[in-house]
Protein backbone atom coordinates (compact mmCIF):
# COMPACT_ATOMS: atom_id res chain seq x y z
CA UNK A 1 0.00 0.00 0.00
CA UNK A 2 2.85 2.55 1.33
CA UNK A 3 5.13 1.70 -2.34
CA UNK A 4 2.03 2.02 -4.37
CA UNK A 5 1.10 5.44 -2.88
CA UNK A 6 4.55 7.50 -3.73
CA UNK A 7 4.07 6.51 -7.69
CA UNK A 8 0.34 7.03 -8.34
CA UNK A 9 -1.31 9.98 -9.37
CA UNK A 10 -2.86 12.34 -6.51
CA UNK A 11 -6.51 13.13 -6.75
CA UNK A 12 -7.43 16.63 -5.89
CA UNK A 13 -10.63 17.56 -4.90
CA UNK A 14 -11.46 21.12 -6.03
CA UNK A 15 -14.28 23.27 -4.52
CA UNK A 16 -15.07 25.97 -7.38
CA UNK A 17 -17.63 28.66 -6.69
CA UNK A 18 -20.60 28.95 -9.63
CA UNK A 19 -19.75 32.44 -10.89
CA UNK A 20 -16.05 32.95 -11.03
CA UNK A 21 -13.94 30.04 -10.58
CA UNK A 22 -16.30 27.23 -12.01
CA UNK A 23 -16.26 30.09 -15.13
CA UNK A 24 -12.80 30.19 -15.08
CA UNK A 25 -12.39 26.76 -15.43
CA UNK A 26 -15.01 26.32 -18.06
CA UNK A 27 -12.93 28.85 -20.07
CA UNK A 28 -9.74 27.23 -19.93
CA UNK A 29 -11.22 23.77 -21.46
CA UNK A 30 -13.17 26.36 -23.95
CA UNK A 31 -9.31 27.78 -24.42
CA UNK A 32 -8.04 23.99 -24.44
CA UNK A 33 -5.34 25.29 -22.24
CA UNK A 34 -3.07 21.88 -20.73
CA UNK A 35 -3.87 20.89 -17.25
CA UNK A 36 -2.80 18.17 -14.99
CA UNK A 37 -6.09 16.13 -14.84
CA UNK A 38 -5.64 15.04 -11.27
CA UNK A 39 -8.61 17.55 -10.19
CA UNK A 40 -11.77 16.82 -9.66
CA UNK A 41 -14.14 19.59 -9.09
CA UNK A 42 -17.24 19.95 -7.41
CA UNK A 43 -19.21 23.32 -8.02
CA UNK A 44 -20.50 25.30 -4.87
CA UNK A 45 -22.48 28.46 -5.18
CA UNK A 46 -20.06 30.30 -3.28
CA UNK A 47 -16.55 29.53 -1.25
CA UNK A 48 -18.50 30.78 1.47
CA UNK A 49 -20.50 27.50 1.31
CA UNK A 50 -17.58 25.31 1.79
CA UNK A 51 -17.83 24.27 5.01
CA UNK A 52 -14.64 23.34 6.64
CA UNK A 53 -16.14 19.77 7.53
CA UNK A 54 -15.95 19.09 3.56
CA UNK A 55 -12.59 19.54 3.02
CA UNK A 56 -11.17 17.44 6.20
CA UNK A 57 -14.08 14.85 4.62
CA UNK A 58 -12.91 15.53 1.14
CA UNK A 59 -9.43 13.99 2.97
CA UNK A 60 -10.82 11.46 5.04
CA UNK A 61 -12.38 9.99 2.44
CA UNK A 62 -8.95 9.23 0.25
CA UNK A 63 -8.50 12.92 -1.69
CA UNK A 64 -4.93 13.76 -1.52
CA UNK A 65 -5.26 17.33 -1.39
CA UNK A 66 -8.04 20.13 -1.78
CA UNK A 67 -8.34 23.21 -3.52
CA UNK A 68 -10.63 25.90 -2.46
CA UNK A 69 -11.17 28.67 -5.19
CA UNK A 70 -13.67 31.50 -5.14
CA UNK A 71 -14.00 35.17 -6.72
CA UNK A 72 -11.32 37.66 -5.85
CA UNK A 73 -12.10 39.74 -2.80
CA UNK A 74 -14.46 42.38 -3.16
CA UNK A 75 -15.62 40.41 -6.64
CA UNK A 76 -18.13 38.02 -4.32
CA UNK A 77 -21.85 37.28 -6.49
CA UNK A 78 -23.23 37.52 -3.26
CA UNK A 79 -21.12 40.80 -1.79
CA UNK A 80 -19.68 38.96 1.23
CA UNK A 81 -19.64 35.17 0.76
CA UNK A 82 -15.57 35.28 0.00
CA UNK A 83 -14.60 37.88 2.61
CA UNK A 84 -16.36 35.77 5.36
CA UNK A 85 -14.48 32.36 3.60
CA UNK A 86 -11.43 34.14 4.26
CA UNK A 87 -11.17 34.22 7.84
CA UNK A 88 -12.72 31.20 8.15
CA UNK A 89 -9.95 29.51 5.34
CA UNK A 90 -7.46 31.65 7.25
CA UNK A 91 -7.93 30.03 10.45
CA UNK A 92 -8.41 26.39 8.91
CA UNK A 93 -5.27 26.18 7.18
CA UNK A 94 -3.15 27.52 9.96
CA UNK A 95 -5.28 24.75 12.43
CA UNK A 96 -4.31 22.07 10.08
CA UNK A 97 -0.92 23.32 10.05
CA UNK A 98 -0.81 22.91 13.58
CA UNK A 99 -1.87 19.39 13.72
CA UNK A 100 1.32 18.27 11.49
CA UNK A 101 -0.70 18.11 8.02
CA UNK A 102 1.32 19.88 5.37
CA UNK A 103 0.15 22.87 4.24
CA UNK A 104 0.03 21.67 0.79
CA UNK A 105 -2.97 19.19 0.85
CA UNK A 106 -5.19 22.33 1.32
CA UNK A 107 -4.98 25.39 -0.42
CA UNK A 108 -7.30 28.07 -1.48
CA UNK A 109 -7.38 30.83 -4.33
CA UNK A 110 -8.93 33.31 -6.33
CA UNK A 111 -9.66 33.24 -9.76
CA UNK A 112 -12.33 34.87 -11.68
CA UNK A 113 -13.96 34.11 -14.82
CA UNK A 114 -11.86 35.57 -17.23
CA UNK A 115 -8.63 34.00 -15.73
CA UNK A 116 -8.39 30.69 -17.81
CA UNK A 117 -4.80 30.69 -18.04
CA UNK A 118 -4.69 31.17 -14.16
CA UNK A 119 -6.48 28.62 -13.49
CA UNK A 120 -4.71 26.02 -15.59
CA UNK A 121 -1.50 27.21 -13.76
CA UNK A 122 -2.77 27.33 -10.44
CA UNK A 123 -4.03 23.16 -10.50
CA UNK A 124 -0.86 22.35 -12.25
CA UNK A 125 1.37 24.74 -9.24
CA UNK A 126 -1.41 22.68 -6.48
CA UNK A 127 -0.82 18.98 -8.60
CA UNK A 128 2.90 19.79 -8.29
CA UNK A 129 2.99 20.47 -4.62
CA UNK A 130 0.95 17.84 -3.54
CA UNK A 131 3.20 15.42 -5.68
CA UNK A 132 6.25 16.29 -3.63
CA UNK A 133 4.48 15.23 -0.48
CA UNK A 134 6.17 12.07 -1.47
CA UNK A 135 5.09 10.80 2.31
CA UNK A 136 1.64 10.10 1.88
CA UNK A 137 0.72 9.56 5.59
CA UNK A 138 -2.83 8.38 6.02
CA UNK A 139 -3.93 11.72 7.14
CA UNK A 140 -6.99 10.87 8.19
CA UNK A 141 -8.19 8.86 5.49
CA UNK A 142 -10.15 5.91 6.09
CA UNK A 143 -8.53 2.64 6.28
CA UNK A 144 -9.86 0.52 2.78
CA UNK A 145 -11.30 -2.56 3.87
CA UNK A 146 -8.57 -4.57 1.94
CA UNK A 147 -5.98 -2.89 3.68
CA UNK A 148 -3.60 -4.43 6.71
CA UNK A 149 -5.07 -2.34 9.67
CA UNK A 150 -1.88 -0.18 10.88
CA UNK B 1 -15.57 31.07 50.12
CA UNK B 2 -17.81 30.50 52.99
CA UNK B 3 -18.88 34.46 53.31
CA UNK B 4 -18.95 34.42 49.41
CA UNK B 5 -21.25 31.38 49.18
CA UNK B 6 -23.88 33.00 52.07
CA UNK B 7 -23.97 35.90 50.11
CA UNK B 8 -24.70 34.36 46.93
CA UNK B 9 -27.41 32.17 48.78
CA UNK B 10 -29.07 35.74 49.84
CA UNK B 11 -28.73 37.07 46.39
CA UNK B 12 -30.31 34.01 45.08
CA UNK B 13 -33.12 34.25 47.58
CA UNK B 14 -34.12 37.76 47.39
CA UNK B 15 -34.35 37.22 43.55
CA UNK B 16 -37.01 34.47 44.20
CA UNK B 17 -38.65 36.63 47.11
CA UNK B 18 -38.90 39.34 44.70
CA UNK B 19 -40.19 37.47 41.78
CA UNK B 20 -37.53 37.89 39.05
CA UNK B 21 -36.53 34.28 38.11
CA UNK B 22 -37.90 30.91 37.88
CA UNK B 23 -35.04 29.32 37.75
CA UNK B 24 -31.19 29.63 38.89
CA UNK B 25 -29.12 27.31 37.47
CA UNK B 26 -26.19 26.99 40.20
CA UNK B 27 -24.12 24.39 41.74
CA UNK B 28 -25.20 22.07 44.85
CA UNK B 29 -23.01 19.55 46.74
CA UNK B 30 -21.64 16.63 44.56
CA UNK B 31 -22.91 12.84 45.40
CA UNK B 32 -19.11 12.26 46.05
CA UNK B 33 -16.77 13.63 48.31
CA UNK B 34 -14.88 16.78 46.95
CA UNK B 35 -17.31 17.40 44.06
CA UNK B 36 -20.17 19.87 43.29
CA UNK B 37 -22.50 19.07 40.23
CA UNK B 38 -24.92 21.76 38.55
CA UNK B 39 -28.20 22.12 40.28
CA UNK B 40 -31.43 24.35 39.38
CA UNK B 41 -33.26 26.00 41.81
CA UNK B 42 -36.82 26.53 41.25
CA UNK B 43 -37.76 28.22 44.46
CA UNK B 44 -37.06 30.16 47.74
CA UNK B 45 -36.53 27.21 49.55
CA UNK B 46 -34.04 25.47 46.63
CA UNK B 47 -31.47 28.12 47.19
CA UNK B 48 -30.59 26.93 50.66
CA UNK B 49 -28.83 23.69 48.20
CA UNK B 50 -26.75 26.39 46.20
CA UNK B 51 -23.02 25.72 47.25
CA UNK B 52 -20.03 27.74 45.91
CA UNK B 53 -16.85 26.20 46.22
CA UNK B 54 -13.67 25.17 44.41
CA UNK B 55 -15.47 22.02 43.06
CA UNK B 56 -18.01 24.58 40.45
CA UNK B 57 -15.87 23.71 37.85
CA UNK B 58 -18.75 23.05 34.89
CA UNK B 59 -19.65 26.02 32.19
CA UNK B 60 -23.08 26.55 33.21
CA UNK B 61 -23.69 28.75 30.38
CA UNK B 62 -23.99 25.22 28.79
CA UNK B 63 -27.43 24.94 29.95
CA UNK B 64 -29.14 28.24 29.06
CA UNK B 65 -29.66 27.43 25.06
CA UNK B 66 -32.00 24.01 26.72
CA UNK B 67 -33.87 26.41 29.31
CA UNK B 68 -34.29 29.12 26.48
CA UNK B 69 -35.39 26.95 23.82
CA UNK B 70 -39.02 27.62 22.29
CA UNK B 71 -41.35 24.89 22.81
CA UNK B 72 -42.83 23.84 19.10
CA UNK B 73 -46.34 25.05 19.94
CA UNK B 74 -45.66 28.26 21.83
CA UNK B 75 -49.07 28.97 24.10
CA UNK B 76 -50.52 31.57 23.72
CA UNK B 77 -48.92 34.52 25.49
CA UNK B 78 -45.68 32.36 25.66
CA UNK B 79 -42.55 34.15 27.50
CA UNK B 80 -39.36 32.89 28.07
CA UNK B 81 -38.71 31.65 31.52
CA UNK B 82 -36.68 34.08 33.52
CA UNK B 83 -33.06 32.69 34.33
CA UNK B 84 -30.92 33.41 36.82
CA UNK B 85 -27.35 32.28 36.37
CA UNK B 86 -24.15 31.77 38.95
CA UNK B 87 -21.54 32.84 36.97
CA UNK B 88 -17.30 32.63 36.89
CA UNK B 89 -15.67 34.82 34.51
CA UNK B 90 -15.80 31.81 31.79
CA UNK B 91 -19.51 31.34 32.26
CA UNK B 92 -19.71 35.06 31.48
CA UNK B 93 -18.04 34.79 29.07
CA UNK B 94 -20.12 32.11 27.13
CA UNK B 95 -23.04 33.61 28.20
CA UNK B 96 -21.62 37.08 25.96
CA UNK B 97 -21.00 34.48 23.03
CA UNK B 98 -24.83 33.06 23.35
CA UNK B 99 -26.52 36.62 23.81
CA UNK B 100 -24.61 37.39 20.37
CA UNK B 101 -25.50 34.57 18.82
CA UNK B 102 -29.19 34.85 19.56
CA UNK B 103 -29.57 31.71 21.56
CA UNK B 104 -30.00 33.74 24.99
CA UNK B 105 -32.59 36.73 25.44
CA UNK B 106 -30.29 38.80 27.99
CA UNK B 107 -33.48 40.43 29.31
CA UNK B 108 -34.78 37.18 30.37
CA UNK B 109 -31.04 36.63 32.03
CA UNK B 110 -29.77 37.63 35.73
CA UNK B 111 -26.37 37.02 36.00
CA UNK B 112 -24.77 36.72 39.58
CA UNK B 113 -21.26 37.22 38.80
CA UNK B 114 -19.00 35.32 41.76
CA UNK B 115 -15.09 36.77 42.72
CA UNK B 116 -13.59 33.84 41.30
CA UNK B 117 -10.33 32.69 42.68
CA UNK B 118 -10.22 29.59 39.90
CA UNK B 119 -11.16 25.92 40.75
CA UNK B 120 -9.69 22.56 41.17
CA UNK B 121 -8.34 20.98 38.57
CA UNK B 122 -10.87 17.65 38.03
CA UNK B 123 -9.64 16.74 34.84
CA UNK B 124 -8.58 13.00 34.22
CA UNK B 125 -5.60 13.61 33.89
CA UNK B 126 -4.86 14.90 37.19
CA UNK B 127 -5.55 11.86 39.00
CA UNK B 128 -4.76 12.45 42.95
CA UNK B 129 -3.55 16.12 42.66
CA UNK B 130 -7.26 17.30 43.57
CA UNK B 131 -5.40 20.53 45.30
CA UNK B 132 -4.24 22.13 42.41
CA UNK B 133 -6.25 25.16 40.53
CA UNK B 134 -6.96 24.36 36.65
CA UNK B 135 -5.08 25.26 34.03
CA UNK B 136 -7.79 26.98 32.33
CA UNK B 137 -7.71 29.01 35.49
CA UNK B 138 -4.16 29.79 35.69
CA UNK B 139 -4.08 31.04 31.96
CA UNK B 140 -7.57 32.75 32.57
CA UNK B 141 -7.11 36.49 31.18
CA UNK B 142 -10.30 37.41 32.69
CA UNK B 143 -11.32 35.44 35.58
CA UNK B 144 -13.96 38.69 36.41
CA UNK B 145 -17.27 38.68 35.60
CA UNK B 146 -18.51 41.25 33.19
CA UNK B 147 -22.06 42.40 32.57
CA UNK B 148 -23.25 40.69 35.79
CA UNK B 149 -26.50 41.97 37.36
CA UNK B 150 -25.32 40.99 40.63
CA UNK B 151 -21.83 41.04 41.79
CA UNK B 152 -21.03 39.82 44.70
CA UNK B 153 -18.49 41.00 46.82
CA UNK B 154 -15.04 39.27 47.48
CA UNK B 155 -11.65 38.58 46.26
CA UNK B 156 -11.28 37.16 42.75
CA UNK B 157 -8.08 36.12 40.98
CA UNK B 158 -5.48 38.25 39.17
CA UNK B 159 -6.11 38.33 35.28
CA UNK B 160 -3.14 36.24 33.74
CA UNK B 161 -1.00 37.69 31.33
CA UNK B 162 -2.44 36.53 27.72
CA UNK B 163 0.98 34.84 25.76
CA UNK B 164 -0.21 31.20 24.84
CA UNK B 165 2.95 29.94 25.67
CA UNK B 166 2.25 26.04 25.28
CA UNK B 167 0.65 26.65 21.52
CA UNK B 168 4.10 28.29 20.98
CA UNK B 169 6.02 25.76 21.94
CA UNK B 170 3.97 22.69 19.93
CA UNK B 171 4.40 24.95 17.22
CA UNK B 172 7.62 24.99 17.45
CA UNK B 173 7.87 20.88 17.25
CA UNK B 174 8.32 18.71 13.90
CA UNK B 175 5.04 18.43 11.69
CA UNK B 176 5.90 14.69 11.91
CA UNK B 177 5.91 14.68 16.18
CA UNK B 178 2.88 17.12 16.09
CA UNK B 179 1.04 14.90 14.24
CA UNK B 180 2.03 11.98 16.17
CA UNK B 181 1.01 14.19 19.99
CA UNK B 182 -2.53 14.66 18.13
CA UNK B 183 -2.68 11.10 16.94
CA UNK B 184 -2.10 9.36 20.10
CA UNK B 185 -4.49 12.19 22.21
CA UNK B 186 -7.30 11.34 19.92
CA UNK B 187 -6.56 7.77 19.90
CA UNK B 188 -7.43 7.67 24.17
CA UNK B 189 -10.91 8.81 22.93
CA UNK B 190 -14.22 6.62 23.18
CA UNK B 191 -16.60 8.70 21.52
CA UNK B 192 -18.73 9.56 24.32
CA UNK B 193 -19.53 12.93 23.08
CA UNK B 194 -19.00 14.57 26.55
CA UNK B 195 -16.99 17.47 25.10
CA UNK B 196 -19.85 18.17 23.25
CA UNK B 197 -22.34 17.98 25.98
CA UNK B 198 -20.15 19.93 28.29
CA UNK B 199 -19.58 22.80 25.51
CA UNK B 200 -21.81 26.00 25.97
CA UNK B 201 -20.48 26.56 22.73
CA UNK B 202 -22.44 23.14 21.03
CA UNK B 203 -25.98 24.07 21.16
CA UNK B 204 -26.60 22.44 17.60
CA UNK B 205 -29.98 20.58 17.74
CA UNK B 206 -28.66 18.03 15.38
CA UNK B 207 -25.01 17.55 15.63
CA UNK B 208 -23.01 16.71 12.39
CA UNK B 209 -21.65 13.93 14.27
CA UNK B 210 -25.34 12.77 14.41
CA UNK B 211 -26.75 13.35 11.40
CA UNK B 212 -27.70 10.53 9.30
CA UNK B 213 -28.13 12.25 5.55
CA UNK B 214 -25.78 13.49 4.50
CA UNK B 215 -23.93 11.09 7.12
CA UNK B 216 -20.33 12.63 8.01
CA UNK B 217 -19.45 10.39 10.89
CA UNK B 218 -20.46 6.33 10.85
CA UNK B 219 -20.41 5.31 14.60
CA UNK B 220 -17.17 2.84 14.20
CA UNK B 221 -14.54 3.29 16.39
CA UNK B 222 -11.89 3.85 14.09
CA UNK B 223 -9.32 6.56 14.31
CA UNK B 224 -9.88 7.94 11.40
CA UNK B 225 -13.58 8.66 12.41
CA UNK B 226 -12.55 9.91 15.84
CA UNK B 227 -10.61 12.34 14.07
CA UNK B 228 -12.98 13.56 11.95
CA UNK B 229 -15.21 13.93 14.77
CA UNK B 230 -13.15 15.89 16.73
CA UNK B 231 -11.25 18.39 13.82
CA UNK B 232 -15.19 18.89 13.19
CA UNK B 233 -15.61 19.70 16.64
CA UNK B 234 -12.81 22.03 17.76
CA UNK B 235 -13.05 24.10 14.36
CA UNK B 236 -16.69 24.67 15.03
CA UNK B 237 -14.90 26.37 18.48
CA UNK B 238 -12.91 28.84 16.45
CA UNK B 239 -13.46 32.25 16.71
CA UNK B 240 -15.65 31.40 19.50
CA UNK B 241 -13.96 29.52 22.10
CA UNK B 242 -14.04 31.03 25.51
CA UNK B 243 -11.13 28.70 26.94
CA UNK B 244 -13.10 27.62 29.77
CA UNK B 245 -12.15 24.12 29.58
CA UNK B 246 -15.53 22.60 30.23
CA UNK B 247 -14.61 19.39 27.65
CA UNK B 248 -11.41 19.01 28.88
CA UNK B 249 -12.95 18.77 32.32
CA UNK B 250 -15.72 16.67 30.92
CA UNK B 251 -13.08 13.97 28.82
CA UNK B 252 -13.53 10.64 31.09
CA UNK B 253 -10.26 9.69 29.21
CA UNK B 254 -7.92 12.76 29.83
CA UNK B 255 -7.12 13.83 26.44
CA UNK B 256 -5.31 17.26 26.57
CA UNK B 257 -8.28 19.12 24.12
CA UNK B 258 -6.78 21.99 25.27
CA UNK B 259 -3.47 22.23 23.61
CA UNK B 260 -5.95 22.42 20.34
CA UNK B 261 -8.84 24.02 21.31
CA UNK B 262 -6.41 27.16 22.82
CA UNK B 263 -4.87 27.44 18.99
CA UNK B 264 -8.14 28.39 17.57
CA UNK B 265 -8.28 31.16 20.47
CA UNK B 266 -4.74 32.49 19.65
CA UNK B 267 -5.32 32.59 16.31
CA UNK B 268 -8.73 34.41 16.71
CA UNK B 269 -6.49 37.08 18.67
CA UNK B 270 -3.54 36.74 16.41
CA UNK B 271 -5.65 37.15 13.26
CA UNK B 272 -8.51 39.06 13.81
CA UNK B 273 -7.88 40.36 17.44
CA UNK B 274 -11.09 39.02 18.85
CA UNK B 275 -11.03 37.33 22.13
CA UNK B 276 -14.57 35.64 22.07
CA UNK B 277 -16.76 37.48 25.17
CA UNK B 278 -13.83 39.74 26.22
CA UNK B 279 -13.64 41.81 23.32
CA UNK B 280 -16.47 43.86 22.40
CA UNK B 281 -17.49 42.19 18.93
CA UNK B 282 -21.04 42.36 17.66
CA UNK B 283 -20.52 38.80 16.13
CA UNK B 284 -18.23 36.32 16.16
CA UNK B 285 -14.90 37.03 14.78
CA UNK B 286 -15.72 34.18 11.76
CA UNK B 287 -19.10 35.76 11.58
CA UNK B 288 -17.36 38.88 9.95
CA UNK B 289 -15.10 40.05 7.85
CA UNK B 290 -12.81 43.22 7.21
CA UNK B 291 -11.32 44.73 3.45
CA UNK B 292 -8.38 44.09 5.03
CA UNK B 293 -8.12 40.80 6.56
CA UNK B 294 -4.91 38.95 6.52
CA UNK B 295 -4.41 36.95 2.72
CA UNK B 296 -0.74 35.65 3.31
CA UNK B 297 -2.45 31.69 2.92
CA UNK B 298 -3.67 32.75 -0.60
CA UNK B 299 -2.42 30.35 -3.37
CA UNK B 300 -1.25 32.88 -5.85
CA UNK B 301 -0.16 30.45 -9.08
CA UNK B 302 1.70 33.17 -10.73
CA UNK B 303 3.50 33.93 -7.80
CA UNK B 304 7.48 32.09 -8.45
Amino acid sequence: MAKTTETREPTIVAFLCNWCSYAGADLAGVSRLQYPANVRVIRVPCSGRVDPLYIIKALQEGADGVLVSGCHPGDCHYISGNLVARRKFAMLKSFLEYLGIEPERVQFSWVSASEGGRFAALIEKVVNDVKKLTTARKIIKKEKATASVR
Amino acid sequence: MQDIEKKMKAAAKKLFDDGKVDVIVGFRKGSLHNSSRPYFARSAADTENLVWDGFCTANLATFLPKLFEKPARPKEGYRPPRVGIVAKGCDSRSVSGLVKENQVPRPALVVIGMPCEGVRNVSKKSKGKKEEIARACLECVSPAVSGADISIAGEGRKPAKAGYARVKAFEAKPAQERWAIFTKEISKCIRCNACREACPNCYCKVCFADQRKPSWLSPANALSETMLFHLGRMFHQAGRCVECDACVNACPMGIDLRLFTQKLASDALELFGSVPGVTDDRVPALNTFKQDDSECFITDPEEK
